[in-house]
């Protein structure tokens, strides 16, 4: 409850140190606005719309008819203050329209005064509000200072989950032409191209001939990385980042390497060459289902037998809670494997299987700890078990790496911490929140290293992997210090070498 | 004259409350929830979803995590007013059953936890800066309204006592459309006319939490999405032109 005066407590850092209030800190961070051409390829609105008071409260009833979240959030929320201390934003900024109840308000302001008695007849008592220029503008600069990592909605008595007040809020703003740059230009790009980066088919295969030619020159096992192969029994869907960022991409070698050693027949898609899904980040069904469908008519076409998921937080999220709503019913796969599966739910299917060998001190120069992606953590689930998406990849790491250490309790699994860059923001634009929003977690890694001796994280999201590499320089590590998951998998993993007529036999 | 006044504000709050509460849960209802949003680890069973609402609705198990003064502040009026009210039965039911007799020195304590714990809420409103940050006048006007409640009932528990037996005379009389006077007691007129207020405000204001709980997605909701197919009716309609 009270603000830390530097220096004054011992060095330890506290990651859920509450900040003094800041009022207007973060009003002006604000994303660029997206163009003319950007927002009409997705259907909305090129510029602000002359009535924009109008549409915006229509827009509004249409998603409290359309959403019981919105409705009963915000309805229900009764000013308890369980949230206030839980978002990263406001834990890292002290800007108070960054606690989640203010996040919320907001938005229910308006909702109050257009479509709730005690809003029209007595506003002043209840809060309700006029929607204004200013109002329009408080909007785009908060609910683009939420990731949607619903960690508030862990500890509201009610659940309520700001991500979806965001998402509606976002929703509104696309409705009278106030759209964000960074989530709709990529969401054109996905229907035109298949990816967020805008790699198309050509570029695509060269680059994953690419990493077979890395691949077999490092290890001499000629590991593929098929592109559109008919027939294939696995369809491998993965974020885009996958094919060229660090450390994503040796995530994807990661998974080659598995599907290598279990023999498996799988394949990428050109079509459907992105698990991200930018839809979630608007809060636009439509848009989600569009990009959603892709995957659907890549497995259809290419007749695969099982979809896997790479390591993306967000992406995990639409497809293992919304892809059967959105693009099923999937009937035409089999029926026997989850649908859709997570990567790591098939590497550690194997390795419980005994069809994996590790070499564990090929990660003995690493001291690792693992990062909970949000998504994956708080709206999805591995296995078979509720919380298997907080064991499994645990699970995984300490099959392949002899040193692991969790961070601190009330930091990990449904309490984790978002990376900062989550929801939409990994924009450069928005560099100064992220770095702030990335405060809290990065304060509980600090202490990790500082206990443990640990020099490394890993971590199953594309966004944070991104934002990790761009914000750990700032807290004295490295910025390859973070990890995918399946890299370590690929460092210790045990691959038959094929054997050629000249071998000699050593 | 002040028996009929009295006797009309309990007919009007009492249809108000039922209608308002009717109302609004049926929006809760009939408002389809487009995609599964349960706050994970989550249920995959029904049954596994119903304990989950009821550990939120009896020990309020996400505040817990939450923060242990506001947890222990609200349980305790919340429970409290729970034990009250049950306490109150007494004055509805004739004859009394032994069980809700025995209790009536609970529900009397119960009273006195009930104003310490909204005392507690009160006080962080006005001393923990970020809850001042998000406190209106309606969240004041709420605990002040309870708060007078609970004085003025427990005021004529031990200070000014009123005719009881009358009162629940009136309140038999009520519930058989056969008017009964009502003491006058300023007291009691008190406490029965922010009772009415309180039954009038409760569908129009944030109370209408009793019932959101119940419908809020990222609680209610099993985790089963892989296995069973949601679909909200409006999203079904987007599925007619879809080419396969």
């Amino acid at each position: 409850m009270d603000a830390i005066v530097p220096g004054s407590d011992a060095d330890r850092l506290d990651p859920l140190e509450i900040p003094t209030l800041c009022p207007g800190a973060m009003a002006a961070s604000q994303p660029w606005g997206a163009s003319p051409d950007h927002q009409k390829a997705l259907g909305f609105p090129g510029e602000l719309v002359d009535d924009w008071q109008n549409v915006a409260i229509a827009k509004m009833g249409e998603l409290l008819e359309k959403n019981r979240a919105l409705r009963v959030y915000l309805d229900s929320c009764v000013k308890c203050g369980a949230c206030t201390d839980k978002c990263h934003y406001f834990l890292g900024t002290g800007d108070p329209k960054n606690m989640p109840v203010a996040r919320q308000d907001l938005l229910r302001k308006v909702y109050r005064r257009y479509f709730t008695f005690t809003g029209k007849y007595f506003p002043g008592l209840v809060g309700a509000e006029e929607l204004t220029k200013e109002v329009i503008d408080d909007w785009y600069s908060y609910f683009h200072q939420c990731s949607q990592c619903r960690r508030c909605s862990v500890f509201c008595p009610y659940g309520i989950d700001t991500a979806e007040i965001s998402m509606a809020g976002r929703e509104i703003l696309d409705a009278i032409g106030k759209g964000q740059k960074y989530c709709n230009e990529i969401i054109g790009k996905v229907h035109t191209i298949g990816n967020n980066l805008g790699l198309n088919k050509n570029a695509l295969r060269s680059t994953l001939e690419g990493l077979e030619e890395d691949i077999e020159d490092d290890i001499g096992v000629p590991v593929k990385l098929p592109l559109d192969v008919k027939g294939a029994d696995i369809l491998l869907v993965t974020p885009s980042a996958d094919f060229f960022a660090e450390p994503h991409v040796d995530g994807l070698i990661g998974y080659a390497k598995v599907f290598h050693a279990a023999g498996a027949s799988w394949t990428i898609s050109s079509y459907a060459s992105e698990a991200a899904n930018f839809g979630m980040f608007i809060g636009s069904y439509e848009q989600m289902r569009l990009i959603s469908l892709r995957i659907r008519e890549a497995a259809l076409d290419l007749g695969v037998k099982r979809i896997v998921f790479g390591e993306c937080g967000h992406a995990w999220r639409v497809a293992y809670s919304f892809l059967n709503t959105l693009a099923g019913p999937f009937d035409f796969l089999d029926q026997r494997y989850p649908i859709p599966q997570h990567i790591c739910e098939y590497t550690w299917d194997l390795i419980q299987k005994g069809a994996l060998e590790f070499d564990k001190s090929k990660n003995d120069h690493i001291r690792l700890t693992y990062h909970d992606s949000c998504n994956v953590a708080r709206a999805t689930r591995m296995g078979d078990q509720p919380g298997g998406q907080f064991e499994i990849p645990r699970a995984i790491l300490k099959t392949v790496c002899n040193h692991y250490f969790d961070m601190a309790q009330d930091t990990i699994r449904d309490q984790t911490f978002c990376c900062g860059g989550g929801g939409g923001l990994l924009t450069d634009e928005l560099m100064d929140i992220r770095k702030k929003g990335a405060s809290p977690r990065m304060k509980a890694l600090k202490t990790v290293a500082e206990d443990h001796g640990v020099t490394h994280m890993a971590a199953i999201c594309a966004i944070c992997k991104t934002q990790f590499a761009k914000v750990m320089p700032d807290w004295g590590f490295e910025r390859d210090s973070i990890l995918s998951v399946h890299q370590l998998v690929s460092n210790a993993i045990i691959l038959q070498k094929p054997k050629q007529e000249n071998d000699d036999d050593r | 004259m002040l028996t009929t006044i009295y006797a009309c504000l309990f007919y009007g709050a009492t249809a108000i409350f039922l209608a308002g509460m009717v109302l609004r849960i049926t929006r809760f209802a009939r408002t389809p929830a487009p995609l599964k949003i349960p706050t994970m680890p989550a249920p995959t069973t029904k049954s596994g979803v119903a304990y989950r609402l009821l550990r939120e609705v009896t020990v309020f198990e996400s505040l817990f995590r939450a923060n242990k003064w506001i947890w222990a502040f609200g349980w305790i009026f919340h429970v409290a007013l729970a034990v009250v009210l049950i306490r109150h039965l007494r004055y509805f039911v004739q004859p009394v059953p032994s069980l809700l007799a025995l209790m009536q020195p609970l529900g009397v304590l119960a009273g006195f936890a009930m104003v310490a714990g909204l005392a507690g809420l009160w006080g962080r409103r006005l001393i923990v800066p970020r809850i001042r940050y998000i406190t209106g006048p309606s969240d004041h006007l709420m605990l002040a309204l309870l708060v007078a409640i609970g004085c003025s009932g427990l005021l004529m528990k031990f200070v000014a006592h009123t005719d009881i037996v009358a009162v629940k005379t009136f309140f038999l009389g009520l519930m058989r459309f056969d008017i009964q006077p009502l003491p006058s007691d300023p007291i009691l007129l008190v406490h029965l006319g922010l009772v009415a207020t309180l039954m009038i405000v409760f569908p129009f204001s944030k109370l209408v939490h009793a019932a959101g709980v119940f419908f809020s997605p990222s609680r209610n909701q099993v985790d089963d999405s892989r296995e069973r197919r949601h679909l909200a009716p409006w999203a079904a309609k987007l599925e007619a032109d879809r080419a396969r």
